[in-house]
C-alpha cells in the first residue's frame, strides 16, 4: 500500500502491475466470454468468437434473384425486384456476378449484364433488374456480395431458457432446497455450538472431537446407506423416497460439522464475562443464548449462513442422489447437467443457462464478501 | 408461475418453523414439566439442577442424531457394504476389493486421482501466493484479489460450462468459437477437440478446479502474510536482502503450518472431485475420478451397492490420516487453552 504514495515507476514495479493484471485477465477471461455469449444473437454467437462481438462481422454471401415468372412489366421495361437477404441485420457492401471479384461494384451501383439488361443492388438487399427485352431467367441468376452484420445483442437466450427450457423452474427449486439447507443446519448448529462451549454435560469433550473427525469424512462414504434407508422409508410409508425434507436434512447433516465446529470456536471465545453475568441475572441457558450469545455471533453466523448457502446452490452430487429429476424437483445444476447432455452444441442456451445458474452465488458473494472470506479464514480444516 | 412461487414460499416456512418449533418447544416443555416445586411445609425445592442436566441434551440431540444419521452410522454401513454383493445382502469376503484392484476403470481412476492429487493442490498454492503477494503490492489489489476470487463463487458444473466453452472445438477451416483454439489457430496450430485427447485432456479438466481453488489459497495466504511481522521484513530489507530472498526465507517458511492447511484442504476437495469429471466427460477418454466411478457404480444395472462402497472406501482410506492429523491438531490447541 505504500506504493501509492511514490509516483515513480520502477521496473521492479511495472512487471509487478503487469504479472498481477496477466492472471486477473486470464482468470476473468473465461466467464466474461461465457456472459458476452449469452447475449449475442444465437447465429453470430455459433458462427464467430465472442471476441469479436463488438465489431461489426463482415461475410461474404451469396443470393438468387427471381426468375421469369416474377417478372413485371411497368413504363415499357421488364423488372425483377427482390430482395437478396434473408434478414434485415446484414448491409451490402459491394457485389458481382462473378464469386471471384466480390468486390467489382458498390451497392448501389449498376451492373450490366451481357444482353445489356442492368440491375442495380441496393446496400439493403433490394434489387432491381431491369431490361428493354423480357427477362429470360428460369433459375434465378446468382448474385455474389459482401455484407457486414453489425453487433447484435438480445434477451433472447435468456427468453428462451427461461420460459421452454424449465430453467425458470429449477431457479425456483433451487431455492426452494437451498433456504432451508442453510437456515436448519445453522439453528441446530447454533445450538450445539453453544452446549459445546459454555455447558457441563458428560462426554462433552469426547463428542466434540467426534464433530472434528467428521469434518472430513467424504461424502461419498454416506450416500449408499442414506440411498438404501430413503427408498426402505419411502417403501415403507408408501411416499416417494426424493423429497425436498430429504434433501433438506440432508444438507443439514452434511453441514452440521462444519457449522457447529466453526460457531464453538468462536461462542467459546466470547468473553466469559458476559455469559455468566447473564447466568447470574438468574438468565436460564436459553435465554443467555437467544438475548446473549446469537446477538454477539452474528459475524460467525453470517459467514457460514454464505458458506451453506454457496455450498447448497451450487451443489450436484447431494442433489442427484435425493432429488427427483422431474421439472417439480431438478435443481439448476442438474439442469445444466442435462442440458450439457442434451443441447450441447447449442452454446447460446448452455451461456444463458449457466449465467442464471452463477447470478446468485456471485450477488450473494460480492455482497457479502467480508464475512465469506472470515468464514473461509476460520474454517479452512474442512474440505469444501 | 405464481402457484409454484406460492408453494416454495410455503414449504420453505414449513421447514424453518419445524427447527424453530423444536428448540422453542422443547424449552417451554422443560420449563413447565421441570418446574420448582412446592413441598408440602411450604419449602420450594428448586430443580434447577435437573433442568441443567437436561436441557444440554434438548440442544445437542438434533445436532447429534442428524450427525449419527447421515454420517456417523452410514461411514460403517457402507464399510459393512464393500463386503456384500450388489444387492447388499450376501456377504461376499474381499471380492469387490479384488473385483476393484483387477478393474482396468478402477486403476485407471486411481492413477487419474494421484495426477490431480499432484497437480491441482500444488498449482493452487503455486498461484495462490503469487497473487497474493502481488496484490499486496499494489494499489487496485483489493479488486484483483476479488475477481481471482470470484470462480470460488461458482459451482462446478457451471465453471464446466464456462470451460467447456473455452475449450471448444470446430473442424479445421471454420472459425473457432472456443478461445483456446482460436489461439492456437492464429498461432498457425491445428485445432485440438482438448477434452478427447487421453491423458492431456486430465489436465484440461483439472485448470478448471486449478481456476477455482487459487482463490481460495490466496484469500488464506493473504490472511497469512498479514501476520508476518514487519519487523523481521524491514530488518531483511535493511540487510539488503532481495525480494525473491525475502519470499523464499522468510514469507514462505512464517506461514508454512498456512500452506500445509490449505494444501489439505485442497486435497480432500480433489479426493471427491466429481461434478467437473461427470459434466466434462462422465469418464470417457480415460478421464475417470474414483468418485465418478462410485457415482457411476451407484446407479449402473440397477445399482450396485457392493462395488460403490468398495470405491468409497478406498476414498475414505485416502482421507483417514488427514483426519487423524486434524484431531491430533485440535487436540494440541485446546490444551494450549
Amino acid at each position: 500500500m505504500s506504493t501509492s504514495k511514490r509516483i515513480r515507476l520502477t521496473p521492479g514495479q511495472l512487471m509487478v502491475h503487469l504479472g498481477l493484471l496477466l492472471l486477473v485477465i486470464l482468470w476473468i477471461l473465461p466467464t466474461v466470454g461465457l456472459l458476452v455469449s449469452s447475449f449475442r444473437d444465437k447465429d453470430q454467437l455459433a458462427a464467430t468468437g465472442w471476441w469479436t462481438a463488438l465489431s461489426t462481422s463482415v461475410q461474404n454471401g451469396q443470393g438468387r434473384t427471381g426468375t421469369s415468372e416474377q417478372m413485371v412489366e411497368t413504363g415499357g421495361k421488364f423488372v425483377i425486384a427482390g430482395n437478396l437477404l434473408d434478414d434485415s441485420k446484414r448491409t451490402i457492401l459491394t457485389f458481382n456476378t462473378n464469386f471471384r471479384d466480390l468486390t467489382a461494384y458498390k451497392a448501389g451501383e449498376v451492373l450490366t449484364f451481357k444482353d445489356q439488361s442492368q440491375i442495380r443492388v441496393e446496400a439493403d438487399g433490394s434489387y432491381r433488374w431491369e431490361s428493354e427485352q423480357p427477362i429470360e431467367e428460369k433459375r434465378g441468376k446468382r448474385i455474389f456480395f459482401v455484407a457486414e452484420s453489425p453487433p447484435t445483442f438480445t434477451l433472447d437466450n435468456y427468453v428462451e431458457v427461461l420460459t421452454s427450457e424449465g430453467i425458470g423452474q429449477s431457479f425456483l427449486n433451487t431455492f426452494v432446497v437451498t433456504i432451508p439447507a442453510t437456515v436448519i443446519p445453522i439453528t441446530i448448529a447454533a445450538f450445539a455450538a453453544y452446549a459445546f462451549a459454555w455447558m457441563r454435560f458428560p462426554g462433552r469433550q469426547f463428542l466434540f472431537v467426534v464433530v472434528v473427525g467428521l469434518l472430513v469424512v467424504p461424502l461419498q462414504m454416506s450416500l449408499i446407506p442414506l440411498l438404501r434407508m430413503y427408498n426402505n422409508i419411502g417403501a415403507l410409508l408408501d411416499v416417494s423416497a426424493k423429497s425436498y425434507v430429504g434433501i433438506w436434512l440432508a444438507h443439514t447433516g452434511f453441514g452440521l460439522p462444519l457449522a457447529i465446529y466453526l460457531l464453538r470456536n468462536y461462542i467459546r471465545s466470547l468473553p466469559r464475562d458476559i455469559i455468566e453475568s447473564a447466568r447470574m441475572d438468574g438468565a436460564s441457558h436459553f435465554q443467555t443464548f437467544t438475548r446473549v450469545v446469537v446477538p454477539l455471533s452474528v459475524p460467525a453466523l453470517a459467514s457460514f449462513t454464505i458458506f451453506q448457502f454457496l455450498w447448497v446452490w451450487n451443489d450436484l452430487l447431494v442433489a442427484l442422489v435425493f432429488l427427483g429429476k422431474g421439472d417439480d424437483q431438478i435443481v439448476l445444476t442438474s439442469k445444466m447437467r442435462e442440458l450439457l447432455g442434451s443441447r450441447g452444441d447449442n452454446w447460446e442456451i448452455l451461456t444463458s443457462s449457466a449465467f442464471i445458474s452463477i447470478i446468485v452465488p456471485l450477488v450473494v458473494f460480492f455482497a457479502l464478501q467480508r464475512y465469506f472470506v472470515r468464514g473461509l479464514v476460520a474454517g479452512s480444516v474442512k474440505g469444501g | 408461475m405464481l402457484d409454484q412461487v406460492l408453494d416454495a414460499t410455503i414449504a420453505v416456512i414449513i421447514g424453518v418453523s419445524s427447527c424453530l418449533l423444536y428448540f422453542w418447544g422443547t424449552n417451554l416443555l422443560l420449563e413447565t414439566l421441570v418446574r420448582d416445586k412446592q413441598t408440602a411445609n411450604g419449602q420450594i425445592e428448586s430443580r434447577d439442577e435437573l433442568r441443567h442436566a437436561i436441557r444440554p441434551w434438548l440442544f445437542v440431540l438434533p445436532a447429534l442424531s442428524l450427525l449419527f444419521t447421515y454420517l456417523v452410522y452410514p461411514v460403517f454401513e457402507t464399510v459393512w457394504l464393500s463386503f456384500h454383493d450388489f444387492t447388499g445382502e450376501r456377504w461376499v469376503g474381499w471380492s469387490n476389493y479384488t473385483w476393484a484392484l483387477a478393474n482396468p476403470e478402477f486403476l485407471q481412476s486411481i492413477g487419474n486421482n494421484f495426477l490431480w492429487l499432484l497437480v491441482v493442490p500444488s498449482l493452487s498454492v503455486v498461484f495462490g501466493l503469487i497473487v497474493a503477494v502481488l496484490a499486496d503490492r499494489v494499489w487496485w489489489g483489493t479488486i484483483a484479489k476479488s475477481l481471482i476470487f470470484m470462480p470460488m463463487a461458482i459451482s462446478f458444473v457451471g465453471a464446466s460450462v464456462i470451460w467447456k466453452f473455452v475449450y471448444d472445438f470446430r473442424g479445421p477451416g471454420s472459425d473457432q468459437i472456443g478461445i483456446l483454439n482460436a489461439i492456437v489457430v492464429g498461432l498457425g496450430g491445428e485445432p485440438q477437440a482438448w477434452i478427447t485427447i487421453p491423458f492431456w485432456n486430465n489436465f484440461f479438466l483439472m485448470v478448471i478446479l486449478v481456476w477455482i481453488q487459487t482463490g481460495f489459497a490466496m484469500v488464506i495466504f493473504s490472511a497469512a502474510l498479514r501476520g508476518v511481522p514487519k519487523e523481521t521484513l524491514e530488518a531483511a530489507q535493511i540487510d539488503g536482502a532481495s525480494e525473491l530472498k525475502i519470499f523464499f526465507l522468510i514469507m514462505i517458511p512464517q506461514i508454512m503450518s498456512t500452506i500445509i492447511v490449505v494444501w489439505t484442504t485442497i486435497t480432500i476437495i480433489v479426493l471427491k472431485i466429481f461434478d467437473i469429471v461427470l459434466a466434462m466427460t462422465n469418464g470417457q477418454w480415460e478421464t475417470e475420478v474414483l468418485a465418478n466411478l462410485m457415482f457411476d457404480w451407484m446407479f449402473r444395472g440397477g445399482g450396485d451397492s457392493g462395488r460403490g462402497s468398495t470405491i468409497a472406501v478406498f476414498i475414505m482410506l485416502a482421507v483417514i490420516p488427514i483426519m487423524a492429523w486434524n484431531i491430533r491438531k485440535f487436540r494440541e490447541e485446546e490444551q494450549g487453552r
